[in-house]
């Protein structure tokens, strides 16, 4: 049995009145594929915004390989070996394409504080660069600002950043959003591709590829977690068809 | 890179001549150009390449210059020391004020530099005893360091400037060209994904404050140096509003615009000050009509069409908006 | 006991003076996320008006109106002729009232003339008060009384009336307003005005003891920032326990330490930045 990469305690947000995340608990296995899903508003972004530490939990234990990360900033967290891609394209808009994947490949290394050699002369984050880029097919378009790519191409982007770190969890929020079937089926095909020991966190709309890509499937329904197991088991689970009922989408 | 070499060694060259063949006054602008559009290039690393607009700015171009005041006149010590003092000193203001300063971002940081600015203001209204209060401290002597030629003479004096200038443009040029430059445009572009990404982004910003402000440092004792003089209005909030414009006339986060925009403002300051008393009015006048039809400033417009004619998908710029959450995360 | 009190009173009358700065600018920035930098020129302006309509006419109720119009009349025209185009620009509204100010600020020059002016105190309170302990001059202390009561008013506003929940709900949601047929620009002008108009009373009535002349607007607003900060942008209590702190202080800095008293004004406020960057009563 691998070890536990992410446990949650009893966590909590809550914004006055409003229990957005409601006593989640959690527990994700090292290297395991797990979809997150449930209706809109059920707290599945503000959970992610917990783990990745860009927002204080109200409440309970965010454990990291058995490291209590609870009060820890985000930035701390990335170099624990966080990433993270968002449900908004959340890229460096006046920067080229290659500008925002450096500043992915610097950010953990000491290279960042350099204030004075130029860019150019930082031989490993560049090379990374180029291979993520050239691995995705942008890297024509580097110097390219990212208001030209198309919306796929920005979504690819926002893999690209989140993978520069080396990441050993990767929460993924919708990352085939908007995105047309065959693009769908390419970042589908890619997570299915992600070393094996990398741990996946993915929250889904598209109930086809949380089906595809994950191994277990945890449902949140107003911050709570209403059902937990393998695809099958949840796709069975009555409480959770109801919830779906209407839209067909199990 | 070849006509961009050609470029800097034809300006070089009218830099050098420059106080040789024009009329001594021009020789006088040039220079205070320099002085100001060294205070106003350290404003644009903050301001243009980190997001974080400062209404203080001033505050560390005066301290300097008063620094060096009161040490020439009050406890004369040597020009070379007070110079170097001077130079500390504004860095150490922005070491302390930039921990209150970067509590924050945005309209909020703004308005924090603001009143820090016009606090110090109020020293040195207000401390006569040590600042002179409203008269100043006149009477700096010239920056005599050891040299063959008399910095008492603007023309030597322009060649000493030029050179510190060179200098600290250069470091400047390096800086935002480098892996921590770069950082700096991450943070104004997006800083929460700044820090998912690993970065400590407070700790980048308050490197570039105290860097920002210990190049208007090295500016405010120049300026000591060439005017001799140095009174209140130089770190007043109208002085700090000065090197906003002149950031936002040459062109936010381009380093030479607002060296561009410095001239503008200087050369204009002394033309309209030559035919009436309404210096500030004009000032005001300008500020709005820029932000109103000139928002990028003369190198932004020109960045922008030159990147057209290069075949670039014009992308919509979004207007320079750093942030609208005007307290940093924790 | 006789300095104390005169002092905790001195501080009361600036702290009124403060309050209405303040108010009108948490007021603006609240509902409109504005910080209008020719907030001191309003002060300045309405001070300058009163006291040309108080030459010309000897009442201290008239020019009181006519500062407070005119800057509210002034507001308006900033407001809808610059800012209202700029919405969500925060940056350039900044810059656009900064450069308004030092328009502001020449002109009145220009008009005015550089010599520093005192309003005349109006006669029905133009002597001393007995309060047992000491005597006060009746005008600080109507001064004070006056604050205290648009504080008040303020609040009502805020909290009890309909137009204060219709302007909550302008600035809440904007779509949603103008859905439900509240006409959100006017609104907006209104309360932009009201605030501009605040800044001129308070020039108008600290005309008589700090006086009016060029460079008041610009040694005001930095203090009606620093309260705005120790009370948290957007908050009227705030800004009135900012006003109170900052202006008692103020006066025990000048009576202790008057060489370094304006810089000292500045101390609280680095305090709250450190503790609560958001001000005592600000959203966080």
């Amino acid at each position: 049995m691998s070890a536990v990469c992410l446990r949650t305690e009893q966590l909590r947000k809550h914004y006055g009145g409003l229990r957005a995340v409601d006593g989640v608990d959690l527990e994700v296995r090292e290297g395991e594929r797990r979809a997150v899903i449930g209706p809109n508003g059920a707290g599945k972004t503000t959970l992610f915004h917990l783990l990745s530490g860009e927002v204080p939990a109200s409440g309970g234990r965010i454990l990291l390989f058995g490291r209590d990360v609870t009060r820890l900033p985000s930035f701390r967290r990335a170099a624990l070996g966080v990433g993270r891609t968002y449900q908004v394209t959340n890229l460096f808009p006046r920067l080229s394409v290659l500008e925002n994947t450096l500043l992915a490949t610097l950010g953990l290394r000491r290279e960042k504080y350099d204030p004075f050699s130029p860019l150019a002369k930082h031989r490993e984050p560049m090379e990374d660069a180029r291979r993520l880029l050239e691995e995705f097919g942008l890297w024509e378009k580097r110097d390219w600002p990212i208001g030209s790519l198309s919306y796929g191409e920005q979504r690819q982007l926002e893999i690209i950043l989140a993978l520069a770190g080396r990441p050993r969890l990767l929460l993924l929020d919708e990352p085939t959003a908007g995105l047309s079937p065959a693009e769908t089926q390419a970042v589908t095909q890619l997570i299915r591709g992600l070393d094996s020991r990398i741990t996946v966190l993915l929250i889904e709309h598209d109930m086809d590829v949380a089906f595809q890509v994950a191994q277990r499937i945890t449902v949140l329904h107003f911050g709570r977690v209403l059902a937990e197991g393998t695809v099958e088991e949840v796709r069975a689970n009555p409480e959770v068809q109801a919830i779906y009922l209407g839209s067909g989408e199990l | 890179m070849r006509p961009r070499g050609l470029w800097w060694v034809g300006v070089g060259v009218v830099a050098l001549a420059l106080p040789q063949v024009l009329p001594l006054y021009f020789t006088h602008l040039v220079l205070l150009t320099m002085i100001y559009g060294l205070s106003a290039m350290s404003l644009d690393v903050l301001a243009g390449y980190t997001g974080l607009t400062s209404f203080g700015h001033a505050t560390y171009f005066g301290t300097a210059a008063y620094t060096v005041g009161i040490l020439t006149t009050q406890h004369h010590l040597p020009p070379a020391l007070a110079a170097a003092a001077g130079v500390g000193a504004a860095v150490l203001l922005a070491a302390a004020y930039g921990l209150l300063a970067t509590r924050a971002v945005g309209v909020y940081f703004l308005i924090i530099t603001l009143a820090l600015g016009m606090g110090t203001w109020g020293l040195a209204y207000r401390w006569s005893s040590v600042t002179g209060g409203d008269n100043g401290l006149p009477g700096i002597p010239p920056l005599d360091l050891g040299l063959p030629w008399s910095m008492a003479e603007p023309r030597n004096l322009y060649y000493l400037v030029l050179a510190v200038f060179c200098v600290a443009a250069f470091l400047l040029y390096r800086l935002v060209h480098s892996p921590f430059g770069l950082t700096l445009r991450g943070i104004r572009e997006s800083e929460g994904r700044m820090r998912m990404l690993g970065y400590n982004t407070w700790l980048h910003r308050y490197v570039a404050f105290v860097v920002a402000g210990g190049f208007a440092g090295v500016a405010g004792v120049l300026y000591a140096f060439y005017n001799r003089f140095v009174s209140p209005p130089d770190l007043h909030l109208a002085a700090s509003a000065e090197a906003v414009l002149m950031v936002i006339l040459g062109g936010a986060g381009t380093l030479f615009g607002p060296l561009a925009g410095a001239g503008i403002v200087v050369f204009l300051r002394n033309l309209v000050s030559a035919y009436t008393q309404r210096w500030m009015l004009i000032l005001g006048v300008v500020f709005v009509l820029t932000v109103l039809y000139a928002p990028q400033g003369v190198a932004g417009g020109a960045r922008a069409l030159w990147a057209r004619w290069r075949g670039h998908a014009p992308a919509p710029r979004p207007q320079a908006e750093p942030r609208k959450e005007p307290v940093a995360e924790p | 006991m006789q300095f104390w009190l005169t002092q905790l009173l001195n501080g009361l009358s600036f702290a009124a003076l403060l309050f209405l700065l303040a108010s009108g600018l948490t007021l603006i920035f609240g509902l409109m996320r504005i910080v209008n930098i020719a907030h001191g020129s309003y002060y300045l302006l309405g001070a300058y008006v009163a006291l040309s309509v108080v030459q010309a006419t000897g009442s201290f109720v008239a020019a009181a109106l006519a500062g407070s119009l005119t800057v509210a009349a002034v507001g308006v025209v900033m407001q809808r002729g610059f800012l209202a185009r700029f919405y969500r620009a925060e940056q350039a509204q900044v810059l656009l009232t900064m450069g308004f100010s030092f328009i502001f600020a020449d002109l009145a020059l220009w008009i005015w003339g550089g010599d520093p002016h005192r309003l005349p105190t109006p006669r029905a309170v133009a002597g001393s008060v007995d309060l047992g302990i000491t005597f006060f001059p009746a005008y600080r202390l109507t001064v004070i009384a006056v604050g205290g009561l648009v504080a008040v008013f303020l609040w009502l506003l805020q909290e009890r009336t309909r137009l204060g929940a219709v302007v909550r709900a302008a600035v809440d949601d904007q779509e949603m307003a103008r859905g439900l047929g509240i006409h959100v620009e006017p609104v907006l002008t209104g309360m932009f005005a009201v605030g501009a108009a605040l800044a001129g009373f308070g020039g108008v009535m600290g005309g008589p003891f700090l006086g009016v002349y060029p460079g008041v607007d610009s040694e005001v607003l930095p203090l009606a920032f620093a309260v705005v900060i120790i009370g948290g942008l957007g908050s009227l209590k705030g800004a009135l326990v900012g006003s109170v702190l900052v202006g008692i202080l103020d006066n025990l800095g000048k009576a202790l330490f008057p060489e370094l008293s304006y810089f000292t004004l500045f101390v609280p406020m680095a305090i709250v930045l450190a503790i609560r960057p958001t001000g005592l009563f600000g959203r966080g």
